[in-house]
This record gives structure tokens, C-alpha cells and sequence, in this order.
């Protein structure tokens, strides 16, 4: 998949500058903020900044088939193809691609890395040009409107008036609510999946469990490893331990593992990795701290954490919502446990309460919260019906590019 | 909800969604509650342009709904018709679904706060066959429109058509039009309590509207 098959911001003389490339290949980058910084939720204010994007696809002429995927908290930019970082595929190649529910051959597809990300957008990591070292915990305290702000002023820059879609899952589907909120007149479908309208207890707690695995880490020192040139990574790696075990299920997990032991025949009597979940899961630490910066992780945990849609309209969730003309698909699975279909279909109750067009589905899976990301037909059969109705609605024509 | 009760082949229309769909008027808000796989609301939407939304219990149902472009969520008459507010439909349907409520007579409430109007179809349960399998051979009915045996039915609240009109006095709902659909799929339309149409109709359908007050 090549991206930026056009650069469709080129002309549009710009909220922000483009970053040359250099010789990295980690796709584009642009400079936002550059006139005016963007006042953040916190009070503070932050510009000029980076974010780091990747598009498929190509932008019809009216401007109408721009579709925008929203990444969950670990996720990235690299949707598809070969994530450069890694080297491994991209986080969404059965949802996203030519042929398949998010067409490349049909859609102009559009990704950015978050605000407080750690893949090329500003964030924790990135120097602060006041003091020309990383932010660390000068960063400040970001939220989910925040990010969907950046998104909207690089959508100013590339000169993209409204979106089709805007798609995501987990904390993609957050953002997807607050697009929905804030920038209703700029988002004609939004498909939120296995997410939720505010954060939970639960899922507070969860993530303070895994921050203060981090901040416990002595190689953490008070959010400046940067600069020590050391990693918080044993801290690092046990948050996302604790963080997978939530994305499956009960189910998922005694399937693929069960009790089975790893590489041995017998218990041990010690504390190496017996059972294969276990080693499953240090694994998945191990990897994961390979690619995720430390802090990024603080700041986009405590984003979700403050997600509450509803406070923002005085309580009211549907108030939110209210008169928007959007055509929502909100998702939910039989087994997330992470964010249950009671929350998603509150969703789908505020916007019934403002007589919006809504569908809901909830896909029957034992795969858990990650459902969303693995292999679910019937998942992409209902989405590939919900954005076909929107596009005979947008005028969008199907049959690969004819459009424009 | 909404099992499959269908005449002639599967891509026609049952009868009485078809007398549903003739009350219909063009390019109006309908709201299909039980809407099964979508059969009726994909009809209205190509053949009247309406905008049309749909409840379905099903998941099933519902997601064979969205995977053809109509805009369903998964709920229950009972329970889901709350969150909607007063008169955001022109239409709302209720097909085959009134008997399998818990609380019929709320839902006939809710479908006309919901709606200007409601659309409402059920099987007759004073239908002569009905009456005379009870009366002659003492079992419960089994008909085409009432397909299941007792124990795994899931009508609960079966009644007469002359049952649903006296309801609908009681409860201040204007029946605008009411028409009563035979065996063979012969519908007519009939007036005041139907004795006949009581008596001949396999099933009921009815256009009602709140009381002028």
C-alpha cells in the first residue's frame, strides 16, 4: 500500500506546514499550530506541533470520500502495510484495504497518530523547544477532545471540508463520539465500536493499576528516563500485561491456553513462566515496550480516564447529540468485558432520545474487547452494509472510483 | 419477534405488510418495531423513499438489517421504546409483534407518542378456526399465523380483534382504518366492531391515530 497518493493539502495554503521527510520513511508529518496554538482542555496551550499521519487512497474531486480511522490507545498511524517501527503488518489490514469494509479503492483513508502519542506526533517523548529536552512530565495533560481537535486542524490543513467516515475502536471509538459532539456538521457517518460514552470504574482502575507499574519502576525517575538514557520497562512491560488480560475473555484465554504448561512437562515449584498465559503475557509485555514510549502511555491512559461525553453537555448525553444529522453504526461483542454492550448501548440510547439514525449491532464472539481487530465476518458484513446505505446516501456511488 | 409468517415466495412481501405498506404515505419517518430482517422497512424505503428506522429483537434479524443499509437497532418493545422521544415518526409499525408484549397496552401508548400514527397487525384470535379447534377438539390453536404449539410460543398476549378495537376505545386511540385479512389473503376493510371480520379474519390490521382532544 503506498501512502499520500496525493497530497491533497498541498494547495490549500495551510493551517500548518508539511516536515520534510528526510530519510526516515515513517510517512508524513505536519506542523500544526504554527499561528495560533491549540488551547488544550487543561488550560494550557501547545503550538507549534507535530502530527504524524499516513493516507491510502485517493481524495475524489468533491472532497466526499475522506474517511478518518481513530487509533486505540496502543495503536498507531500504520493501518496497513508494514508498520516501519516494528516490522510487522499494520493494526487493521482485515478492516481496511482495497476490497475490503473501509475501501482503499474507494475511500481516501486518513490516520493520525494522537496527541502525547509516541509515533511521531507530539507527545511526551518529543523535545520541548522552551527547555530542548523531552517533555517528560512537562507534557501537558491531554484528553480525548484534545486529540480530536489536532485531528480537525490537520484535516484544515489537507484541505478536507467534512469526513464520510469516521471509524474506530476502543479509544478510536471515543474519538469517534467526540467528533461526532463537537464537529457534527463535519461527519456525516461515524461507526464508534466497543466503546463507551465515559470511562468506568473499572476501567479507571485498571489503568491506574498499570500507571503506577510505571511510575513504581525505578528506572522511571519521575518521567524523565529520557534523559537519564534509561527505559521504565519491567514497569512498562507489566502494565500491558495487566492491560491484555482485559482486551480477551475468560473464554479466549482458557481456548488458547487453558492450564497447559510451556516447554516442560511438570510444575516447576518456582516462579518461571509454568503456564503458557504466562508466557504469553511477558511476551506481550517484552514486545510491547519495544515500540511504546513510557509516558505516552501515562498521558493516553489518563485521556480515556477523563472521557465523560455527557458532562460536557451538562449530563446529558444526548444532549451531545442533539440534532445531529450523522448516521451512527455503534458495535458492540457478546464477550468484551472492557467496554460491555450496557455502555455501548447507552450510546445508542442518547442518540434514539435525539431520534437520530442510528443502527446498533452486537457481534456474538468469545475473542473479547480485541474482537474488534481480528477476524470477525459478521463484523464486516454489517459494517460493509451500514457505510454502503451511507454512501448511496452521500451520493458516493459504488464500483471502485467512479466517483468525482 | 416476528417469526417468519410469510405467504408466497421470499421475496414477496406477507400479506399484511403489504396492506402496512399501502397506509404508508410517501417519504414519511416510520419507525418498524419488530422489524425482523428488515423486509418491510427495505419495501418502504425503495418503493415510498421513506426514512426508515427499525427495533428488532433478534440479533440475528438486526444485523442482516444493517448489512443492507437499513438503520436497526437491537431492542425490545417493551423495555427500548422509552428512549425515544414524542412524535419523531409519522409511522410507527408494530407487525405481528403486539401479542408477543409484555405490556401491550403500553406499547400501543408508547407507538402513538412515538408516532402521529401507528400501523398495528396481529392474528385474530376470534378467527372461526381458532374458535373451532378450541371448541371442537379442546387444544390450543395451531394456524398459519399462529405457527407454535402452547409450550414454546412466544405470544403471550393473544386477543380477538373485537379485544384490540374495544382497547383502543379505552384507552382514547382513533382507529382510522381497520381491515381484516382471510385465510386465502383476502383483505377488507370493515367497520364499528366487525362481527364478521371478527369471526372471518385470520388476521387484523389497523390504522390508528391519538383522539382529537
Amino acid at each position: 500500500m503506498c501512502d499520500t497518493a496525493v497530497t491533497p493539502g498541498s494547495s490549500v495554503a495551510g493551517a500548518g506546514r508539511t516536515v520534510p521527510q528526510g530519510g526516515d520513511s515513517n510517512g508524513p508529518r505536519v506542523v500544526l499550530g504554527v499561528e495560533a496554538p491549540l488551547k488544550l482542555e487543561c488550560g494550557a496551550e501547545l503550538g507549534p506541533f507535530t502530527v504524524a499521519y499516513q493516507t491510502w487512497g485517493t481524495l475524489n474531486a468533491d472532497k466526499s470520500n475522506a474517511v478518518l480511522v481513530c487509533h486505540a490507545l496502543t495503536g498507531d498511524q500504520y493501518v496497513l502495510g508494514t508498520n516501519p517501527i516494528t516490522g510487522r503488518q499494520g493494526w487493521w489490514p482485515f478492516m481496511v484495504g482495497p476490497g475490503k469494509v473501509v475501501d482503499t479503492d474507494r475511500y481516501f483513508v486518513i490516520c493520525a497518530n494522537v496527541l502525547g502519542g509516541c509515533m511521531g506526533t507530539t507527545g511526551p517523548k518529543e523535545i520541548d523547544p522552551e527547555t530542548g529536552r523531552p517533555y517528560g512530565l512537562g507534557f501537558p495533560v491531554i484528553t480525548i477532545a484534545d486529540m480530536v481537535r489536532a485531528q480537525a486542524m490537520l484535516l484544515d490543513h489537507l484541505g478536507i471540508p467534512d469526513l464520510f467516515c469516521v471509524i474506530g475502536g476502543s479509544m478510536g471509538g471515543m474519538q469517534v463520539l467526540q467528533w461526532a459532539a463537537a464537529h457534527p456538521e463535519r461527519v456525516f457517518a461515524a461507526v464508534p465500536i466497543a466503546c463507551a460514552a465515559k470511562h468506568s470504574a473499572q476501567n479507571i482502575g485498571f489503568h491506574e493499576v498499570g500507571r503506577q507499574a510505571v511510575m513504581a519502576d525505578p528506572n522511571w525517575r519521575g518521567g524523565d528516563y529520557l534523559r537519564y538514557g534509561v527505559n521504565p520497562r519491567s514497569g512498562l512491560a507489566v502494565a500491558r500485561m495487566a492491560a491484555h488480560i482485559t482486551y480477551l475473555s475468560e473464554t479466549a484465554l482458557h481456548q488458547k491456553f487453558g492450564r497447559s504448561l510451556q516447554d516442560r512437562d511438570a510444575l516447576s515449584f518456582g516462579f518461571d513462566a509454568d503456564f503458557q498465559v504466562e508466557s504469553y503475557l511477558r511476551h506481550q509485555g517484552s514486545s510491547f515496550v519495544d515500540r511504546f514510549d513510557a509516558n505516552s502511555y501515562l498521558y493516553i491512559t489518563r485521556a480515556m480516564d477523563y472521557f465523560d461525553l455527557a458532562a460536557d453537555y451538562g449530563g446529558s448525553l444526548a444532549a451531545a447529540f442533539a440534532g445531529t444529522r450523522t448516521r451512527f453504526c455503534v458495535v458492540s461483542f457478546t464477550s468484551d468485558w472492557l467496554f460491555p454492550t450496557a455502555e455501548n448501548r447507552a450510546i445508542v440510547h442518547a442518540l434514539n432520545a435525539v431520534a437520530a439514525n442510528v443502527s446498533f449491532v452486537e457481534i456474538d464472539t468469545d475473542k473479547g474487547h480485541d474482537s474488534f481487530l481480528l477476524d470477525e465476518p459478521e463484523l464486516f458484513e454489517t459494517l460493509r452494509g451500514f457505510l454502503n446505505g451511507a454512501a448511496e446516501h452521500r451520493g458516493l456511488n459504488g464500483g471502485g472510483g467512479s466517483e468525482g | 419477534m416476528n417469526p417468519a409468517r410469510r405467504r408466497g415466495p421470499p421475496t414477496g412481501l406477507r400479506v399484511d405488510l403489504m396492506i402496512i405498506a399501502d397506509m404508508v404515505e410517501e417519504g414519511s419517518r416510520v419507525l418498524d418495531v419488530g422489524c425482523g430482517d428488515g423486509m418491510l422497512l427495505a419495501h418502504l424505503s425503495r418503493a415510498k423513499r421513506v426514512d426508515g428506522r427499525g427495533i428488532e429483537i433478534s440479533q440475528a434479524g438486526v444485523n442482516a438489517c444493517v448489512a443492507q443499509g437499513l438503520s436497526v437497532v437491537q431492542g425490545d418493545a417493551d423495555r427500548d421504546l422509552d428512549a425515544y422521544p414524542d412524535d419523531s415518526f409519522d409511522y410507527v409499525i408494530l407487525s405481528q409483534t403486539l401479542q408477543a408484549t409484555h405490556n401491550p397496552r403500553k406499547v400501543l401508548e408508547c407507538l402513538l407518542r412515538i408516532g402521529r400514527r401507528a400501523i398495528v397487525s396481529f392474528p385474530n384470535f376470534g378467527y372461526w378456526g381458532v374458535r373451532w379447534q378450541l371448541l371442537l377438539r379442546g387444544r390450543m390453536p395451531v394456524t398459519d399465523t399462529l405457527p407454535e404449539n402452547w409450550y414454546d410460543t412466544p405470544n403471550i398476549h393473544l386477543c380477538t380483534i373485537r379485544d384490540f378495537i374495544i382497547l383502543c376505545r379505552e384507552i382514547g386511540i382513533t382507529i382510522d382504518r381497520r381491515i381484516s385479512v382471510t385465510h386465502e389473503g383476502k383483505a377488507s376493510v370493515f367497520h364499528s366492531t366487525g362481527f364478521l371480520a371478527n369471526l372471518m379474519g385470520e388476521q387484523g390490521v389497523f390504522l390508528l391515530s391519538r383522539n382529537a382532544r
